[in-house]
């Protein structure tokens, strides 16, 4: 314990250290100060900070572009949900379901991919497909009301239930808030330990890691499936907060790519990115919705074009992320990666 | 059910799997040339289409006319987009150069969705309705017209590549990038020549799809990812393998769309995919990667 306790905090500065405290001091105080409003906006991104957070263990740590990251979130959501529904099993407990379910099905995309020699953009598009395919089924599947959507009884906001998850925004913002840390911790003791060496490896350059001994198969199917298990809460904690599920949006493959927007304008494969790239793009994107609902404009896709020219910006002017520049900086140093 | 209703859906099915075909064309040529994987491919299709529901509603110009217009606009935009944003990310990894595709695509369907909104749109020709008969056959007129046109357009594309120099020189450029660079062939301008022929392929193939299918916005990615669907079955790069691939799954929706339901029919293209993927990953036409 107190082994893994260093490797958390051991190597970081104290320059560091008081940046991290004070961060998530303020996010623990956050709801006290600002409106319910604001509250739901600080769930979002930590829910979007939390499932960068585990993509990036796929592309950020071992390489492996993965675009359906919606099919784990899907399977968790629905599978908690009808446990729920149907049987009245607490959701701390559909999880414990919800995460093996969604690691073996990351586990089968991986073994069929990379048993078979599916790199690069080939891998990617296969992600795809099995979401795709997901989002299709789900849609004439009658366990799980199909099309018509499934829907979870809307909790009285009287008094808080963490248990079956249901309570006010607070609650929900200080469970997230929870997962978020966990998560990062997470990655920071596995990218810090011999199988995040080995995944950094494979990143790198999978043919010499092959040669250096290292079983790149076996190591690829833990990052699959250690991400998929990961986003699988995501996905519980979805069903419980909104209460609604359409396979139409939980599969969708516009959630997939939301989920990957973070991790990427933050900075791919570091710590602090897919959480710093959630706080400013949905930062951002409220902003601007705020902005055009105050002039009175409704459009529509105005804030996925917002999505898609900030993505576009940082791709070409920015390929590493806001974070490592804004590391350099502050003269923050987190674990090598 | 009797055979010919069989007949008549899998003859409809291969003429929307041609147009199909003419769409993964685009993609396959892009690729085979340029390496960089179109990942707004159905986005710029439907801006085509839009194109054409527009010219259509507003100047009751028929699509069969506007294709080769619509085709040389897409032309232009898909020269533009490689001269100027594409060029730069040549050298850049494979996720890179995926996701600035991505972006545009979201930035395309977007565009579209507040300029158009989200209803769909139709071109309703004067021949909509009408159909050929053979013997016990019935074929619709308006898939006709798309399936030969794209059979037209996909040999004016293998002969542009045959046997005019600047198609031979493209494909010198997609054979050996360094080759082409020593003889002195100017390879940024032919990778935006290629890309712009990718994009007419996709023009061209959007416009006729107009006459079989309702145009969304959002119908963008859905098309993006038939044709991945298509030229992976067929092999990515390989021209002749487009064309199989798109009769190929266009053929397999219309017969799942009759022997399930229709809204389930993209999952057999999926499974289709899959497969492919699997057990033979160049693709039915592809070759294996030296």
């Amino acid at each position: 314990m107190s082994a893994a306790l260093a490797r958390l905090a051991g190597d970081l500065s104290p320059r560091t250290r008081i940046w991290l405290a004070a961060l998530v001091a303020a996010l623990v105080i956050a709801p006290w100060i600002v409106g319910d409003y604001l509250v739901t906006v600080l769930i979002l991104i930590l829910y979007l900070a939390y499932t960068g957070q585990a993509w990036n263990i796929m592309m950020g740590f071992t390489g492996q572009l993965s675009l359906g990251h919606a099919i784990y979130a899907g399977l968790g959501a629905y599978v908690a949900a009808v446990l729920f529904t149907r049987y009245g099993v607490a959701p701390w407990v559909g999880l414990l379901a919800a995460m093996p379910v969604a690691a073996a099905c990351g586990a089968i995309i991986g073994f069929l991919a990379f048993r078979f020699g599916v790199t690069g953009v080939y891998f990617a598009i296969l992600t795809i497909a099995f979401a795709e395919f997901a989002r299709i089924g789900f849609d004439h599947l009658g366990i799980v009301n199909a099309a018509a959507g499934l829907f979870l009884p809307v909790a009285q906001y009287a008094h808080n239930d963490p248990w079956r998850l249901r309570g006010s925004p607070t609650m929900f913002y200080y469970v997230m808030l929870a997962a978020t840390l966990a998560a990062f911790i997470l990655c920071r003791l596995l990218i810090t330990s011999r199988i995040g060496y080995f995944w950094l490896a494979i990143r790198e350059d999978e043919e010499a890691a092959r040669a250096a001994g290292i079983d790149t198969f076996r190591y690829k199917m833990y990052a699959v499936t250690i991400s998929a298990a990961v986003t699988s809460f995501a996905g519980v904690f979805y069903a419980f907060f909104y209460n609604n599920l359409f396979p139409e949006q939980v599969f969708n493959i516009s959630r997939s790519i939301q989920m990957i927007l973070g991790p990427i304008i933050g900075g791919v494969g570091t710590l602090f990115g897919p959480i710093l790239g959630a706080f400013v793009l949905t930062g951002l994107a409220e902003s601007l919705s705020t902005a055009l609902t105050a002039m009175g404009l409704d459009l529509p896709g105005a804030e996925q074009v917002f999505y898609g020219v900030c993505l576009l910006v940082v791709v070409v002017a920015l390929p590493e992320g806001i974070w490592p520049w804004l590391a350099r900086r502050l003269g923050v140093k987190e674990a090598e990666s | 059910m009797p055979f010919d209703v069989y007949l008549n859906v899998a003859i409809g099915g291969v003429l929307t799997g041609l147009v199909y075909g003419l769409m993964a064309l685009g993609l396959s040529v892009i690729f085979g040339v340029v390496r960089v994987v179109n990942f707004a491919h159905g986005e710029m299709m439907s801006i085509a289409m839009f194109l054409a529901v527009v010219l259509f509603s507003a100047f009751h110009l028929d699509p069969l006319i506007m294709m080769v217009p619509i085709a040389a606009v897409l032309f232009v935009f898909g020269y533009a987009l490689q001269s100027g944003l594409i060029n730069p990310f040549i050298a850049r990894p494979e996720h890179s150069q995926f996701l600035l595709l991505v972006a545009l695509g979201i930035i395309i369907v977007n565009v579209l969705l507040i300029i158009f909104g989200p209803d769909a749109r139709t071109v309703q020709t004067a021949y909509a309705f009408d159909s050929f008969q053979l013997g016990p056959l019935l074929v619709d007129a308006t898939k006709v017209y798309a399936g030969a046109a794209a059979i037209v357009f996909a040999a004016l594309l293998f002969a542009f590549f045959r046997f005019t120099l600047i198609g031979t020189a493209i494909r010198a450029c997609a054979d050996n990038y360094t080759g082409a660079l020593v003889v002195g062939l100017n390879v940024n301008r032919l990778y935006a020549l290629t890309f712009g022929i990718g994009a007419a392929c996709v023009g061209a193939a959007g416009t006729m799809m107009t006459l079989i299918v309702d145009v969304t916005p959002m119908i963008g990615p859905t098309y993006t990812l038939l044709a991945f669907v298509i030229v992976i079955t067929g092999g990515l790069g390989s021209m002749p393998g487009a064309l199989l691939g798109g009769i190929l799954i266009g053929l397999t929706e219309a017969l799942a769309g009759l022997l399930f339901t229709p809204s389930a029919k993209s999952m057999f293209a999926f499974g289709i995919l899959v497969l492919v993927l699997l057990f033979r990953p160049q693709g039915i036409l592809g070759k294996r990667p030296a």
